[in-house]
């Protein structure tokens, strides 16, 4: 009886598991299957390349470069020593008219955004509108948490402030009549920087939270408070174009969105008034603008249809070697 | 400094704490230790600094240390939780187990040292606590209660001062033992009478052999001289051990706390390690010098690039003044200890955790397979350590003993010969012989009243030359053996069973030995007639003679010696008898495959008799070189023997050992037999078990053969293609000697190995237990440093299986010590089959593919960082368990750690790296200038890819996570805890 009881005590469970039999699906990779396989994947590969290839193509795009290197350029005589508030005009014009929202961006080159100190000289309590790290910004702005007078930066860091400051206005030049272009600055940021990273303190006005005590950051002519005069909802740490900013930029050569043109271009003479205020020779950067529509596939970018049409053809190719090699052979059933 | 020895070589213990009387020897106060057993390994103020040095003392756990410590001291690119969270999760989840380990060693203690224990002092039994005994102090122990510390026997409740014992615990071992009092003090019954006891004893020191005491004890009475008598591992009860079958027993502690032999055998095995963590660890050093050298370039290529003044340090990134001030080399230094954290995950933190976790939970699949369980044993396969499993999958050789291993060690008597006549015993005879019919042999044609004698005295021989115990109940535990008609409640229990398929034979050639009571062996013959012998000395069974004998006083008065052993050990001392028909019978026997043993006696007179006791107490009452003195009187005695006859015992295979052996040899495995049997014997259990084939051409390197001259010619001469290798225990030792004394001119060990490694099978006979382990040990030193697995049953093994790469015991017969011993345990010699083809098979794929792919998954995880550098500044085995065992060749592909050889290594490498560029230029060019989403907002603004949690950074580890997980079940076999498992290693 107990030595009965004791064997079924140690007997080991039978199931699938403790005896490693669990179901496993093996694939039988027979030419039957290989060989129509791929040039189905090939040839779907090669249809979603074409139409990404098609659309990418569809898609305007136009680029100036504004630095003002060129003695021809329009912005060289901003590019002096000691010019303040220089305004020069970028004319151009369009043969294609830009079809649905048209986006307006800002490019800057051999600017390092992602320079590990670069990016980290931020204070993210403060900027979620926390009063208390007005007083003492986290040490990772240094060198820009406390002026010479040792008043604390608001908005602190690197990043916000060697915030961009170039401004753009655009002008439709038709005949003698110069009509400016409507350009929408609202819902460029992010969603998420917008309502949940960023936030303003709920001190109203906001000028009463910044003034106390706090100075603006080095670089910039006004404070935080006042970045839009046209908007009052549109300042503080929630204004769009400080936002844009504030998401740094992967790569050195980037675009930042600037404006949107909801109404697209159409044909005809334009002229861009750029007021010039970022240096950028300093480091060999250069500095554009650009206007791009987009697609249902996003911005223009052949790579994606390019990789794709490629890896398509060379699946409807290997399915044809596959298939000369099988005929010539004529493999037995594999067993 | 006399005194100083004694004192090193041994203990002299006051029984009851009483002094000598004065005069007798200096009074030496000896300080023992108490009786607290002490397993716990940490106490509650050195826990957490013991424990912690000793997990750092891992190199893994100390990198990660190093790493969080610069993480703390330096700037930075990752946060110090990045390292230190999981470092510390590691270190405490594993302080935590140890930790609860040692808890519950504590609560075992202290269990064990408050249980109560009954001490006679001043007359009276008084109970105090374990912990409390003393070195001296008398203890009473009651039937089924365990000793609570090592005790000599003084008496006991059975009138004839024995007690019975079981050693389960210990040894493993079940049948019940027999222990014997001090012959002086057997007859004290009551506690006043223990306790006017006046002696001491005196012992060697604690030594952690269960089976070896030396010992002797003076008893003192009014105003004699000290009677002294000797004292063996016969008078040492240990602590343990259970006492049964008696009321009570008074004992005095001689070894206490963790001075007993059962403390002293707590010492914990060597680890082992396998190959693949071998492997492992050279790779991780690779790693560390890629780790290393993209650190020195990254350094170097910073400062290169930050040469230009305009990149140095641009308007909008100014340094703080601190930085300025640095000097250039701790600035340097600085960033390359950055970039090490940096890339630091190339070494990957959760593999040591991953793979032990991986095998700790693997290895029940081992417990778990229904196939390695066993109906009879009611147990399966036991796994007393994880660390091996995938070193299963790379044995290339295999050490197996032969009896109990490939043999049942289930003894059936055959026959015996009783000079040149053969008695072959029925099962159905009830008290027939059938010698008449049955005699083959007849050569023979001496008087009958000669044969008569011959014939009665070789069937008593067998009665009593023996150490079988009879028990008379079904109770007890232990081999059952033997069908009983008219007694069925008694079966004999020997720790020999040749000796126990002796007994029984001669039981059915109508000699029953009934019992031994007060010294007398009561015999019941064919006419069913007791016939009582005094039993007078037993020369027990040893290894090295190969023989036994006992003398015995029959009720004529005759003094007879008894001798049964190894033909080898007995013809020599022969004087008479039919030793040629005894010889060809033996010999004709042996090459069946049977068990041979002579029996001889010879008649010794009353003087020859007390010349023998004479050696035999001397030799009994050393104390130093016990074993060497009582072996010489051994050796005087048993001489001018009478030659009587011989026995056969047939040792039947184990079910499908021939299979399995043949399997082993397609897997490409080479098969050793390593036996303390007889050439003839070993070499037919090769034959039957497929271990030689009938094709096989057999080298014989033994002794009978070769003498040493002409050893070097047979080594030397040797060239064929399949051939078998039998070499003996005395020409072994005679090879590797060679080496050692004549270094220079013949180096028999190096060619012996090389012919060795021709074969296809070896047999080495006559080996004793130590040989076993060189062998294994000369294997393993040889030049391709193969992988050895060991497997036995009996303790003879235990030394082979400790030695070998692999050591896996079968729970057999002859006790639990090899099981006790071996990484892994199994019931029959069938199952290593499957645990090395199938179990071995699978889990070397599993952990080699792991450990690849956690190299593979790191490169694929830290090259994208690497480059980045530059721009910013299913469940499928792949073969079934059937496929695995139906053809064992295929163990040939994974032979010799070929999965984690240092080009796949590079593959995997490679792969890694490739994947890596793939994903991070794919990503690369897709951000390049584009917008993405359709409301115009650009995702490549928002990048910063060592934070995680931004896009670029994002993408590239989403497709990378994507890749690496499905390139798991496409490529390679693992199980279907592999993803999620690598999945979870990734976050």
């Amino acid at each position: 009886m107990g030595k009965e009881e004791q064997e079924l005590a140690n007997r080991p469970d039978n199931t699938a598991f403790t005896q490693q039999r669990l179901p496993a699906w093996q694939p039988m990779l027979s030419a039957g299957i290989v060989i129509p396989g791929f040039v189905l994947i090939g040839l779907a590969f090669i249809g979603i390349g074409v139409a990404l290839f098609i659309t990418s193509r569809s898609i305007q795009v136009l680029e100036f470069d504004y630095t003002g290197v060129e003695q021809n350029s329009p912005c060289f005589n901003c590019t002096g020593q000691k010019v303040l508030n220089c305004v020069c005009n970028l004319d151009f014009s369009i043969d294609r008219p830009f079809t649905g929202t048209v986006f307006f961006y800002y490019g800057l080159s051999n600017y390092f955004q992602n320079f590990r100190k670069y990016s980290v000289s931020k204070d993210d309590s403060q900027l979620y509108g926390d009063i208390t790290y007005f007083k003492s910004p986290s040490v990772t702005c240094s060198p820009y948490d406390y002026d010479s007078n040792n008043q604390p930066i608001v908005p602190c860091g690197s990043i916000a402030n060697s915030m961009f400051n170039d401004t753009f206005k655009l002008n439709n030049i038709n005949g003698s009549k110069v009509d400016l272009v409507p350009l929408d600055g609202k819902g460029i940021a992010w969603w998420t920087d917008y309502n949940i990273k960023y936030r303003n303190p709920s001190i109203t006005p906001l000028k009463n939270a910044f003034n106390s005590n706090t100075v603006k950051p080095i670089f910039w002519s006004k404070p935080a408070y006042e970045l839009d005069t046209t908007d009052p909802a549109n300042n503080g740490f929630i204004n769009q174009d400080f936002l844009v900013w504030m998401r740094r930029a992967a790569l050195p050569n980037f675009r930042k969105l600037y404006r949107r043109i909801d109404k697209g271009l159409p044909i005809g003479n334009y002229s861009l008034a750029i007021s010039y205020n970022y240096p950028v020779l300093s480091f060999n950067g250069r500095k554009k603008v650009v206007f791009s529509n987009v697609s249902w596939m996003g911005g223009k970018n052949e790579f994606l249809g390019i990789a794709y049409l490629v890896i398509g053809s060379m699946c409807v190719f290997m399915s044809i070697v596959m298939l000369i090699v099988y005929a010539k052979f004529k493999f037995p059933e594999e067993d | 400094c006399v005194g100083e020895e004694i004192w090193v070589d041994s203990r002299t213990v006051y029984i009851g704490h009483k002094e000598p009387p004065p005069g007798a020897e200096a009074y030496i106060l000896q300080r023992y230790p108490d009786n607290r057993i002490v397993s716990s390994k940490y106490t509650f103020w050195n826990f957490i600094p013991k424990n912690l040095f000793e997990q750092f003392r891992r190199i893994a756990n100390f990198y990660f240390l190093g790493i969080f410590l610069v993480q703390l001291i330096i700037d930075t690119p990752t946060s110090p939780v990045t390292s230190g969270l999981p470092l510390f999760f590691v270190i405490t989840v594993t302080a935590i187990k140890q930790g609860y380990e040692d808890w519950l060693r504590h609560k075992a203690d202290c269990s064990i040292n408050e249980c109560p224990v009954d001490v006679v002092q001043q007359g009276k039994v008084v109970r105090t606590q374990s912990h409390k005994l003393r070195v001296g102090d008398i203890v009473v122990v009651r039937e089924d209660e365990t000793f609570p510390c090592d005790l000599i026997l003084l008496s006991s409740s059975r009138h004839d001062g024995t007690c019975y014992v079981t050693t389960a615990s210990l040894d493993g071992e079940s049948s019940h033992k027999t222990y014997y009092a001090v012959q002086d003090t057997m007859a004290f019954r009551t506690e006043q009478e223990v306790d006017s006891l006046h002696a001491t004893i005196e012992c060697e020191q604690p030594q952690p052999d269960l089976y070896k005491f030396v010992g002797r004890i003076n008893i003192y009475k009014d105003k004699e001289e000290p009677v002294a008598r000797p004292l063996g591992a016969e008078n040492l009860l240990l602590r343990g051990a259970t006492l049964k079958n008696t009321q009570h027993i008074y004992a005095v502690a001689v070894y206490t706390g963790m001075e007993t032999k059962m403390a002293l055998n707590y010492q914990s095995k060597s680890q082992k390690r396998s190959a693949v963590e071998k492997s492992m660890n050279a790779f991780l050093i690779v790693y560390l010098c890629i780790l290393i050298s993209k650190a020195v370039i990254n350094t170097v290529l910073k400062y290169a690039w930050q040469w230009s003044p305009d990149r140095d340090e641009p308007w909008y990134n100014h340094r703080t003044e601190n930085e300025r001030q640095r000097h250039m080399v701790i600035r340097a230094f600085t960033d390359f200890l950055a970039f090490m954290v940096l890339f630091n995950y190339i070494i990957p933190v959760s593999m040591y955790v991953t793979v032990e976790m991986q095998k700790f939970l693997g290895s029940y699949f081992i417990t778990w397979d229904e196939e390695m369980f066993d109906e009879e044993l009611g147990e399966g396969a036991q796994v007393n350590t994880s660390d091996l499993n995938e070193e299963l999958g790379q044995v290339e050789y295999v050490f197996t003993d032969k009896t109990g291993t490939l043999t049942e060690n289930n003894m059936e008597f055959i026959e015996c010969c009783v000079d040149g006549n053969v008695y072959i015993p029925h099962a159905i005879c009830n008290g027939q012989i059938l010698s008449a019919a049955s005699s083959i042999d007849m050569i023979d044609s001496s008087p009958g009243g000669y044969r008569r004698e011959h014939e009665d005295l070789f069937f008593r021989a067998l009665c009593l030359c023996h150490t079988v115990q009879v028990k008379e109940e079904e109770t007890v535990d232990g081999i059952k053996r033997g069908i009983h008609q008219g007694r069925p409640t008694s079966f004999y229990i020997s720790s020999s069973p040749d000796e126990v398929a002796l007994v029984e034979g001669m039981k059915r050639l109508g000699y029953t030995y009934l019992r031994l009571k007060d010294n007398y062996m009561e015999i019941l013959n064919k006419d069913d007639d007791i016939e009582r012998f005094e039993l007078l000395h037993v020369l027990n069974f040893d290894s090295v003679r190969r023989r036994m004998s006992v003398i015995v006083k029959s009720s004529s008065g005759e003094y007879l010696l008894f001798c049964k052993g190894a033909d080898s050990s007995i013809f020599p001392r022969v004087v008479s008898g039919k030793v040629e028909q005894v010889k060809a019978r033996v010999e004709q026997n042996a090459i069946e495959g049977l068990r041979t043993l002579c029996v001889a006696y010879r008649r010794l007179s009353e003087c020859e008799y007390q010349e023998a006791c004479h050696h035999l107490n001397e030799a009994k009452l050393a104390l130093q070189d016990r074993e060497q003195r009582l072996a010489q009187a051994y050796d005087i005695i048993e001489k001018d023997f009478v030659l009587l006859g011989a026995t056969a015992v047939e040792d039947r295979l184990q079910e499908k050992a021939a299979d399995t052996i043949e399997s082993l040899h397609k897997a490409g495995m080479k098969v050793w037999v390593l036996t303390g049997d007889k050439m003839e014997t070993a070499a037919a259990t090769c034959y039957a078990s497929k271990l030689f084939r009938r094709s096989t051409q057999i080298l014989e390197l033994t002794k009978k053969r070769t003498e040493e001259q002409s050893l070097h010619d047979v080594l030397l001469s040797v060239d064929c293609l399949d051939f078998g290798l039998i070499i003996d225990g005395a020409t072994l030792s005679a090879v590797l000697k060679a080496n050692q004394e004549r270094a220079g001119s013949g180096n028999y060990r190096e060619i012996f190995l090389e012919i060795c490694r021709n074969c296809s099978a070896v047999l080495c006979c006559r080996m004793a237990p130590l040989q076993k382990a060189q062998i294994v040990k000369l294997i393993k030193a040889s030049k391709e440093h193969p992988i050895t697995l060991a497997i036995g049953d009996g303790a003879n093994d235990v030394s082979m299986i400790l030695e070998a790469h692999v050591g896996i015991g079968i729970m057999g017969k002859e006790g639990r010590q090899a099981a006790r011993n071996s990484d892994y345990a199994i019931p029959k010699f069938k199952h290593l089959k499957k645990m090395l083809l199938v179990h071995g098979h699978y889990y070397y794929i599993r952990i080699a593919e792991l450990v690849q792919y956690f190299f593979y998954k790191n490169v694929c995880f830290i090259f994208p960082q690497f480059l980045y550098q530059f721009f910013c500044g299913f469940s499928q085995q792949h073969i079934t368990m059937e496929t695995l065992k139906r053809d064992p060749s295929l163990y040939r592909d994974i032979a010799k750690n070929s999965l984690l050889r240092w080009p796949v290594f590079l593959y995997w490498t490679c792969l890694g790296v490739f994947d890596a560029v793939i994903f991070f230029f794919g990503a690369y060019f897709l951000f390049d200038n584009t917008t993405f989403t359709s409301n115009g907002q650009l995702m490549t603004t928002n990048t910063q890819m060592m934070f995680g949690n931004w896009t670029f950074g994002t993408l590239v580890f989403t497709v990378l996570v994507f890749t690496v997980c499905f390139s798991l079940p496409w490529t390679h076999t693992t199980g279907p805890g592999s993803i999620t498992l690598s999945s979870g290693g990734l976050s």
